[in-house]
């Protein structure tokens, strides 16, 4: 099935069983926490659930973008992205838990305490439940699955037949494609994040999610690349002008997520209506707001002004280490967005929240190392690869 | 008579029929040592700056100092006008409310960036330019339809008349003709 020339490492079995390893242990002293302290632990699963979720479907959002423009950068980051959406049926399963803990974590389960509130007894009544909860997350997961599907099926034919009608289909499906998959992450994101607190509304909510997830999608797709870059066969076809690419669009998501992060404040902190500020309240006072400080460092003043700099996005290293750094802040931005919903009075993290994002990480990372395996590292029958693999290639 | 008209020369100037003789020739022609050459095509060519040795320019640093200078300028204007200049309470917020004064701060910052990007290109263009001696080569209104074309300047050190025609000769050029300043 592989074809020759660009089979994948066989460092990629090593890279695996080590992220399984990892996981599992990780996996293991959250079940430790999980006897410990039963409420801390599905708070911190969240954190690690919607971190690892958001590279899943944010490489779904990168696939199709590239499907609809084309481009040397896309074709050559495009197995890793397919490899990464393979990841759902994991996800699926590890969704298990949060209905399990679903009491522990959302407040609007509590029916008598929503009735007491005539607005959260209307949200109660009619749209957070539990049972409408499942069957609205069946449905963004029967919408992921069905596009995760599409993309590495038809991707796959492309493959074997070079028939350039499976290209076209590629293209025609990812337009209305990123359409219901921005519509699947606002309802999502509201659904599984921001009813945390139920009374509390933002319309821009979802939108930071679109861009935080693309954005950990393209940290992860690039942290990747300038692995795959040093070893066989990636290294003699991946050029410093790919890198440059996506460090561009990595610049632009960057941008964009402080756009979608910073207009939320703005219209909040202007507004200042005591139901809309306490959310910021709560993520500002105590430790917090030192720590949203480190996030808009390091997810935008850091790289935007790095990014600046056209030697820096040439560089596999340099822009790989970037990448990490934007990966590991998002995790911190995860928790700031999750864990301050639980105790709003004083600046509370738990061991588990660290440890979660790691035990569900090592898992999804074997998951996508033995993934990454299966196919060609480059989609050979593509009617742009000669061009993207020039010398000088274009853009 | 020969010796004025060399004395006035701006250059020596090839022909070329498509961009990969001229990409070529232009690279050999900085090979050989000549510095002060200039290469004019129908459409850009990207190979072709680094060819002829041009590969960087002053103009990022004068884009982001633009946007920089606008970007402070956009802030401590409104910090000047809404604390010092005529502080007004608005909404019990304080008077140096910087999170109202970001979205023209970002503005400011894009408006004078742009503007140092094309006012700065301009400069380091010598645009505007009314008068250029190439105009003065017979085919070379050919460079906005389907000729390429390769200079060597007559200010190169490496200069020398008929040395400068003779190399050009010998890299597929169609023709080979003298600019007058």
């Amino acid at each position: 099935m592989i074809q020759a020339g660009y089979t994948p490492p066989r460092d990629l079995k090593r890279v695996s069983t080590l992220a399984l390893a990892v996981g599992a242990l990780f996996f293991a002293l959250l079940v430790f926490g999980l006897l410990v302290d039963r409420t801390q632990f599905f708070h911190a699963y969240l954190v690690g659930f919607i971190f690892w979720i958001g590279i899943t479907i944010g490489s779904m959002a990168l696939l199709m973008l590239q499907h609809l423009t084309g481009g040397a950068w896309g074709l050559i980051i495009r197995r890793v992205l397919e490899a990464a959406t393979r990841t759902l049926p994991l996800m699926l399963m590890l969704f298990i838990p949060v209905l399990v803990g679903l009491n522990q974590i959302y407040t609007w389960t509590n029916r008598a305490e929503m009735d007491q509130v005539p607005v959260l007894r209307e949200k109660a009544a009619h749209y957070l439940n539990p049972a409408f909860f499942m069957m609205r997350a069946a449905l963004y997961f029967a919408i992921w699955s069905l596009m995760a599907l599409l993309l590495n099926w038809l991707s796959l034919q492309h493959d074997r037949t070079a028939d350039r009608r499976f290209s076209k289909r590629l293209q025609m499906i990812s337009g209305p494609g990123l359409g219901l998959l921005i519509l699947t992450i606002t309802f999502a994101s509201i659904d599984w994040v921001m009813s945390l607190d139920p009374a509390w509304s933002s319309t821009i909510y979802g939108l930071i999610f679109v861009a935080s997830w693309s954005l950990s999608a393209l940290a992860f797709g690039i942290l990747v690349m300038s692995w795959l870059a040093k070893r066989e066969p990636m290294n003699a076809v991946v050029r410093t002008s790919h890198f440059h690419d996506w460090g561009n669009l990595m610049m632009a998501l960057v941008m964009l997520w402080m756009y979608f992060a910073f207009s939320q404040y703005l219209i909040i902190w202007s507004a200042n209506l005591p139901e809309e500020t306490v959310w910021f309240v709560a993520r500002k006072h105590g430790g917090w707001g030192v720590i949203a400080l480190g996030i808009v460092i390091l997810q935008f003043v850091f790289p935007f002004l790095t990014l600046l700099s056209r030697a820096a996005k040439k560089s596999p290293q340099r822009l790989g280490m970037l990448a990490l750094l934007i990966l590991l802040t998002r995790v911190v931005d995860v928790i700031w967005l999750i864990e301050p919903s639980f105790n709003r009075e004083h600046f509370h993290l738990s061991w588990m929240d660290l440890v979660a994002p790691f035990a569900i990480g090592g898992l999804w990372i074997a998951t996508f190392a033995w993934q990454l395996q299966k196919r060609s590292l480059v989609p050979i029958n593509d009617p742009q690869l000669e061009q993207a693999l020039a010398a000088h290639a274009g853009h | 008579m020969v010796k004025t008209k060399a004395s006035r020369l701006y250059g020596v100037m090839a022909q070329f029929d498509n961009p990969s003789t001229l990409v070529a020739a232009a690279r050999e022609t900085y090979a050989a040592g000549y510095r002060k050459i200039n290469g004019y095509s129908p459409f850009p060519i990207e190979e072709l700056s680094e060819a002829i040795g041009f590969t960087r320019t002053g103009l990022p640093l004068i884009v982001l100092a633009g946007g920089i200078i606008g970007g402070l300028g956009g802030f401590f204007m409104q910090y000047w006008m809404e604390v010092i200049n005529y502080p007004l309470n608005v909404g019990g917020k304080p008077f140096n409310s910087w999170p109202a004064f970001i979205p023209i701060t970002f503005e400011c910052i894009v408006l004078c960036a742009a503007f140092a990007a094309v006012f700065g290109m301009l400069a380091l263009n010598k645009l505007p330019q009314p008068y250029h001696p190439v105009f003065n080569a017979p085919n070379f209104a050919l460079a906005t339809r389907d000729s390429f074309f390769l200079v060597i300047e007559s200010k190169d050190p490496k200069f020398d008349h008929d040395e400068a025609r003779r190399f050009l000769k010998s890299l597929e050029a169609r023709e080979v003709v003298d600019v007058e300043l």
